[in-house]
C-alpha cells in the first residue's frame, strides 16, 4: 500500500523511524500468528518422532534429542493405515475426475448456451452445495444397504475380475456418492470461469456452423485446463478428507473397505492413548493433501475463494 | 422433469416478453422429442413454427434464432445427466428423508409409509437432549462464524500491507484448511491433553496452576472446539477478504491518508464498509462448515457420543439413527437441520440472484 508517502512537515528521519518501527511490529504480529497456525502441526510432528521414553520426558513442542529420535512410530502408523490409504486412493481419484468432468459439462450446458431457463436449473445445482449432509444420510444408507447393495449386486464381477473383492462394491458406492455430491461445487467453479470466457468466440464458432458439442470440444475444453486444475485439487482434498459418507455407507463389519480417515479415528486409542502413534498416523493421513496443497497452493486458494 | 422446467420457466416470465414467448414455444414443441433424440437440433416443423413469431425479421435473424432454439436441445446432454445424478442424491434423498421422518421407523423394521404423522417432531421438542444440542449448534454457529470473520479480516489486512514473503504467510495461514477434520481432531486432542498437551504446558509455564480439562470439561469443551475450528477455517475468511481488499482501488487508501485518517479509523470508516458482500458470502460458507463439524466431534470422541457439553444437532442426528437405530427420529432432526441451513442459504441465494451474480 502506498499510504506511506509524504508528510512534508516532518523530517525524513522521524518518518523512517516510525515506518520501520511499524514494520517491525507488523512482522512480529505476522510471525506470532504463524506460531498459532503451525503449533498444532509442529507439536504433532515432533511428538510423532519421539521414542516412548522421550515422549514422557520432554515438553510436547520440544523436538526429541538424538537418543530420543525414532521413525518407528511412522513405520507402525503407515503399516496400520496402509490398507486405508489404498482404499482412499481407489475411491478419491475416480470420484474427483468424475465430478470435475460432470461439473464442467453441466457448467457449459448452463452458461455458454443461449437458454433462458438455465439460471433456474443452476440455482438447483448451487443449493446442493449448501445442504447439510445429515439430511440425506438415512436415505443414503437405505439406498446403498437395502435397495441397491452394490457389493451384492456386483458379486459376479468381483468374483470374475482378479484383484476385485466384495468390499470394492462399497468403494464403488462411495465413488458414486462423492461424485453426486461433488457435482454442485464443481459446476459452480466451472460456471464462474466460463462466464468470463468471451461470448464472441462462442458466437463466431456458432456462426461457422459448429454444433454445441463441438464448441465444447474445440473451444471451451482447451480453455478449461487451468480450471480443471483448480477443481481437481479442491475436490481431491474434499473426498480424501471425508469421514461421514464412509462411516454411513461402509457397514461397521466391513473394515477392509475403510478409507484412511475411518481407520485413523481408532488409531492409537486404547486404555491409554498413544499420542506418538496417533500423531504419526494423522501426518501419514494428511500427507497426500499437504503435498497437493504445497505444490498447488494457488489453485487450492482459488478453489476455496470461489 | 417437465413440470420442474415449467416451474423454473415461470420464475422468469416477468423478464421480458419476446424471450419468454420464444421459450414457451420451444418448450412446447421440441422438448418432447428430446427424450428419444438427444443431441443435434430436431429438424422437424416444430422448430420452424416456434421460430416464426419470435423473430418476424429477415433471413439472417431467423437463422440465428433457430440456432439459439436448438441450443436448448444441444445443451441437454451436457447438463441433464449431472443434474439427474445430483438431483437424485440431493433432492430425491431429502424428499425420501422427509417421508421417513414422518414414519416411526426404528430398529430393523422397514419404514411403514402408510401411517404418517409429525410425532417425531413433537418428540424432539420435548427431548432435553435435542434442545441442548440445538443450543450448542446455535452457539457454535454464531461464535465460530464471528471469530473466523474477525480473525480472517485481521489476517487479510496484515497480509495486504505489502509485506515480504507474502505468499509464505498466506500459504501457512490457509494450510489447516487442506487437512481433514479427522486429522485436525487428532492434533487438537493432543494440544488439549490435560497432563502433557501444549496448551496446558504453556498455561502452567505462565503460572496457571489449575488449567482446565478442555475436552473433558463440559464448561470449556465448546470453546475448545470453536478455537480448533477457527484455527482450521480462518484462513478461508482471509482468502475471501484478501480478494475483496485487492478489488478496492488503492486511490481510496491514499485519499483517506491525505484526509489524515489514522490507520485504524481509515479501515473502519472507509474500507470495512466496502467488504459487506465478501462478509456475507464468507459468513454463509462458514456456517455451512460449522454445520459439518460432525466429522471433527466424531473423531475427537472416537465414536458417536461427543464429549459432554459439545453435542450438536449434526452429531445427535447421526447417533439417533446409526447408533441407536431411531431412524425416523434421526430423520426428523435432519430435516430441522436442513431447514436451519435453508434459512441461511435461501436469502443468500435470492440476493445473489437479484444482483445477477448467478
Amino acid at each position: 500500500m502506498s499510504g506511506r508517502t509524504a508528510d512534508a512537515s516532518r523530517s525524513i528521519t522521524d518518518q523512517v523511524t516510525e515506518v520501520s518501527l511499524r514494520r517491525v511490529g507488523l512482522y512480529a504480529v505476522l510471525v506470532g500468528l504463524l506460531a498459532f497456525y503451525l503449533s498444532p502441526i509442529e507439536a504433532g510432528l515432533v511428538t510423532s518422532l519421539k521414542t516412548t521414553a522421550a515422549f514422557n520426558e520432554t515438553a510436547p513442542y520440544v523436538p526429541p534429542g538424538l537418543d530420543g529420535l525414532t521413525l518407528a512410530k511412522w513405520a507402525e502408523a503407515f503399516s496400520l493405515l496402509q490398507a486405508g490409504l489404498v482404499n482412499s486412493l481407489i475411491l478419491t481419484i475416480p470420484a474427483t475426475i468424475l465430478s470435475a468432468t460432470l461439473g464442467s459439462l453441466a457448467a457449459y450446458g448452463l452458461t455458454k448456451v443461449d437458454w433462458k431457463g438455465q439460471v433456474g436449473v443452476y440455482v438447483l445445482f448451487i443449493a446442493g452445495i449448501f445442504i447439510p449432509y445429515q439430511a440425506v444420510l438415512v436415505p443414503l444408507s437405505e439406498f446403498w444397504g437395502q435397495m441397491f447393495p452394490l457389493y451384492e449386486i456386483g458379486a459376479p464381477v468381483w468374483a470374475a475380475v482378479p484383484f476385485l473383492q466384495e468390499y470394492h462394491g462399497h468403494l464403488l458406492a462411495l465413488i458414486v456418492t462423492h461424485t453426486a455430491y461433488g457435482v454442485p461445487i464443481c459446476t459452480l467453479l466451472f460456471r464462474s470461469y466460463y462466464k468470463d470466457i468471451s461470448d464472441e468466440i462462442v458466437e463466431a464458432a456458432r456462426l461457422d456452423g459448429a454444433s454445441v458439442a463441438s464448441i465444447y470440444r474445440k473451444v471451451i475444453l482447451p480453455l478449461s485446463v487451468p480450471m480443471f486444475a483448480v477443481t481437481l485439487i479442491y475436490q481431491f482434498t474434499q473426498v480424501w478428507n471425508d469421514l461421514l459418507f464412509a462411516l454411513i455407507i461402509i457397514p461397521s463389519g466391513s473394515g477392509s473397505a475403510a478409507p484412511v480417515t475411518l481407520a485413523l479415528v481408532q488409531l492409537g486409542s486404547g486404555v491409554v492413548t498413544d499420542f506418538t502413534i496417533k500423531m504419526a498416523g494423522a501426518l501419514v493421513t494428511a500427507l497426500p493433501t499437504i503435498i497437493v496443497y504445497v505444490l498447488f497452493g494457488e489453485q487450492f486458494a482459488e478453489g476455496v475463494a470461489a | 422433469m417437465r413440470s420442474l422446467l415449467r416451474g423454473v420457466k415461470r420464475l422468469f416470465t416477468d423478464d421480458g416478453g419476446d424471450a419468454t414467448a420464444g421459450l414457451d414455444q420451444a418448450d412446447d414443441g421440441p422438448t418432447d422429442t428430446t427424450v428419444t433424440d438427444v443431441g443435434e437440433p430436431v429438424p422437424d416443423g416444430g422448430v420452424e413454427a416456434a421460430a416464426g413469431p419470435a423473430t418476424a425479421g429477415d433471413g439472417e435473424d431467423s437463422m440465428l434464432s433457430r440456432l439459439r432454439r436448438s441450443d436448448f436441445l444441444g445443451s441437454l446432454p451436457f447438463w441433464l445427466p449431472p443434474f439427474l445424478l445430483m438431483g437424485f442424491f440431493v433432492y430425491g434423498a431429502i424428499g425420501w428423508n422427509l417421508l421417513i421422518s414422518l414414519t416411526d421407523m426404528s430398529g430393523f423394521t422397514d419404514p411403514d409409509y402408510s401411517n404418517l404423522d409429525l410425532q417425531n417432531y413433537a418428540q424432539a421438542f420435548s427431548d432435553p437432549g435435542f434442545i441442548n444440542a440445538a443450543q450448542n449448534t446455535f452457539v457454535l454457529l454464531v461464535a465460530f462464524t464471528l471469530v473466523c470473520l474477525v480473525v480472517g479480516l485481521l489476517l487479510a489486512i496484515l497480509v495486504d500491507q505489502g509485506i515480504r514473503f507474502e505468499n509464505t504467510f498466506r500459504t501457512i495461514y490457509l494450510l489447516p484448511m487442506s487437512l481433514s477434520f479427522v486429522v485436525t481432531a487428532q492434533f487438537w486432542l493432543w494440544m488439549y491433553n490435560f497432563d502433557n498437551g501444549m496448551v496446558n504446558t504453556l498455561l502452567r509455564s505462565v503460572g496457571v496452576a489449575n488449567p482446565p480439562q478442555w475436552i473433558g470439561d463440559p464448561q470449556f469443551v465448546l470453546t475448545a472446539v470453536i478455537i480448533a475450528l477457527v484455527w482450521q477455517f480462518s484462513g478461508y475468511a482471509m482468502v475471501v477478504y484478501l480478494a475483496a481488499l485487492r478489488a478496492i482501488p488503492s486511490a481510496q487508501f491514499e485519499a483517506a491518508r491525505v484526509d489524515g485518517a489514522s490507520t485504524v479509523r481509515m479501515y473502519w470508516r472507509v474500507i470495512v464498509p466496502q467488504l459487506k458482500s465478501a462478509t456475507i458470502s464468507a459468513m454463509v460458507v462458514l456456517m455451512v462448515f460449522a454445520l459439518k463439524a460432525f466429522d471433527f466431534l466424531y473423531s475427537l470422541a472416537g465414536g458417536y457420543q461427543p464429549p459432554s457439553g459439545s453435542d450438536i444437532l449434526a452429531t445427535k442426528m447421526v447417533r439417533e439413527a446409526f447408533n441407536r437405530g431411531e431412524w425416523a427420529y434421526g430423520s426428523a432432526i435432519a430435516i430441522m437441520l436442513f431447514l436451519m441451513a435453508l434459512a441461511v442459504v435461501a436469502p443468500y441465494l435470492t440476493m445473489q440472484y437479484r444482483q445477477g451474480e448467478l
